[in-house]
């Protein structure tokens, strides 16, 4: 579980986020939704400590991530996976070689363990023949699962996505989705995803936090969402026609 | 003031390439990978630049002696003399700052703008120890490099000499055997030193701390290779002063 409280972050004065407090519960995909420029993406950063905060805290399992000592930090971070929105793989390396790296980094494993670990979590993310590829003979929704199983290789407790569907056709950006969703129930990870994509709410929205203007402005799950009455969540969730339908249909069904 | 921000997080970035030091066995295959990719890779050049711009030196120095008074082998001398004090040091660093210090700034900015090095860091992985350590100890062969270069130059003056019928190669063997002193391969091999430290950490530099896109991947390539190029001259001119100066 991941606590954060009262959490202020500034940049050359100007306040991007302003005091958010929220938990993320372990076993659960929990999404940070927000128009763009609302400070998700700092928050995700701030939360994996790649950004230092004004003010407020952050607790892994109840570790303060600022109270750690650089030791015990990087001993955090060996738990923590990522998938990037870009994928961010090593574009020198195989995906082999790729979801190896940080087994070769933190673990004592033998060669063979690694490519038995390899093995196992590439065939979990359904990609069994691409072990010599490079990254960039890999399409975009490929190239996410390899940053999913590079994120999930090293057994990690927490698993941070940002927008991990951005750029995917949407039946590719559901299976992304339910992929991470699986995991998350399987190993029991405490996942965060940054997303703006209302699939994705739909889909796997166990726990949902809504920034507006560096402020949490709701937070429920992908069964409460619909039923708001909050202006600022509904204007973001019914911005789209094909939504402002669904809302009718449901008002209609209601009635 | 932002040139002394940069100097400062220049040198912050040198303490901070030494703490939590990557696994052994991982820092080897960068190393040797990086010894391939920036001396290994860099030998062709070298070898050409240095054996036809010593040929060039030689032929120079050959058509501005004229006075019969002045020995032929001073031809052979006056070759040695620039290309171990001066071309192949100084010079050959200026061009490896454009080859081989663009590749490491548009590598290093390149996994930059791709999130690689964020990559990296949420691993817990000491991302400077990782990228810039072993570029930094791969470029310490290159005194090997330079040594190469040196030789091929003189060849390059004496092949000039021969076949352009300047002097006659016992004079150019003898002017570069004239007036030798070991201080001066000794003073060359410790410029060639400090320069590849400085190749290796300020192309880093530019790309580590880039912000943007792929636009400004090139910006920083090219602005590390005009400060690179820049520090090398007064690096020069400062080493020249305290070791050959009265």
């Amino acid at each position: 579980m991941i606590e954060v409280k009262n959490l202020h972050k500034s940049f050359s004065g100007v306040e991007v986020l302003k005091g958010i407090s929220t938990n993320f519960e372990k076993g659960k995909t929990n999404l940070i939704i927000g128009q763009s420029g609302s400070g998700k993406t700092v928050f995700l950063k701030c939360l994996l400590g790649l950004f230092n905060y004004e003010e407020g805290s952050i607790a892994y399992d109840g570790k303060i991530f600022s109270q750690l000592t650089e030791d015990e930090k990087r001993n955090l971070r060996a738990e923590i996976g990522m998938v990037f929105q870009g994928s961010a793989l090593f574009d020198s390396m195989t995906i082999a070689e790729n979801v190896m790296f940080p087994l070769q980094m933190f673990a004592d494993q033998s060669k063979s363990e690694m490519e038995d670990r390899v093995d196992f979590v590439l065939k979990r993310v359904n990609l069994d023949n691409a072990h010599n590829k490079m990254p960039s003979e890999a399409s975009g929704g490929m190239q996410k699962r390899v940053a999913i199983a590079r994120a999930i290789v090293n057994n990690p407790k927490y698993l941070f996505c940002d927008e991990p569907n951005s750029g995917l056709d949407p039946k590719t950006a559901i299976v992304i989705d339910n992929l991470i969703q699986e995991i998350t129930d399987e190993y029991q990870i405490t996942t965060v995803i940054n997303s703006h994509d209302m699939n994705s709410v739909m889909e796997i929205g166990e726990k949902i936090v809504f920034l507006k203007d560096g402020l949490k402005a709701w937070e429920g799950s992908n069964k409460t969402i619909f039923k708001t009455d909050n202006e600022v969540v509904t204007d973001f969730v019914y911005s789209s026609e094909l939504m402002k339908k669904v809302r009718q249909m449901y008002i209609e069904e209601k009635q | 003031m932002t040139y002394l921000h940069n100097i400062g997080a220049y040198f912050l970035m040198i303490v901070e390439m030494f703490r939590k030091p990557t696994k052994w066995s991982v820092m080897k295959k960068l190393i040797f990978k990086d010894i391939d990719d920036l001396i290994i890779g860099s030998l062709g050049i070298i070898a050409f630049i240095s054996f036809f711009v010593g040929g060039v030196i030689t032929i120079q120095t050959a058509l501005n002696i004229n006075n019969p008074l002045i020995p032929k082998y001073l031809v052979g001398f006056a070759t040695k003399q620039s290309i171990i004090l001066e071309f192949a040091p100084t010079f050959t660093s200026i061009i490896m700052a454009g080859k081989v210090g663009s590749f490491i700034t548009s590598s290093i900015g390149t996994m930059r703008v791709t999130e690689q090095i964020d990559a990296l860091e949420v691993m817990g992985i000491n991302s400077l120890n990782y990228l810039v350590l072993p570029k930094t100890i791969a470029l310490f062969l290159y005194p090997f490099a330079i040594a190469i270069g040196m030789f091929l130059g003189i060849l390059g003056g004496m092949a000039a000499c021969v076949f352009g019928g300047y002097t006659s190669l016992e004079d150019y063997v003898l002017g570069i055997q004239t007036d030798f002193e070991a201080f001066h391969i000794i003073y060359s091999f410790i410029k060639t030193f400090v320069f590849a430290f400085l190749l290796a950490t300020i192309p880093s530099f530019h790309g580590y701390y880039m912000k943007g896109g792929a636009l400004e991947v090139g910006k920083a390539s090219t602005t590390s290779f005009v400060w690179t190029s820049v520090v090398i001259i007064l690096i020069n001119y400062i080493l020249t002063d305290m070791m050959l100066g009265s």
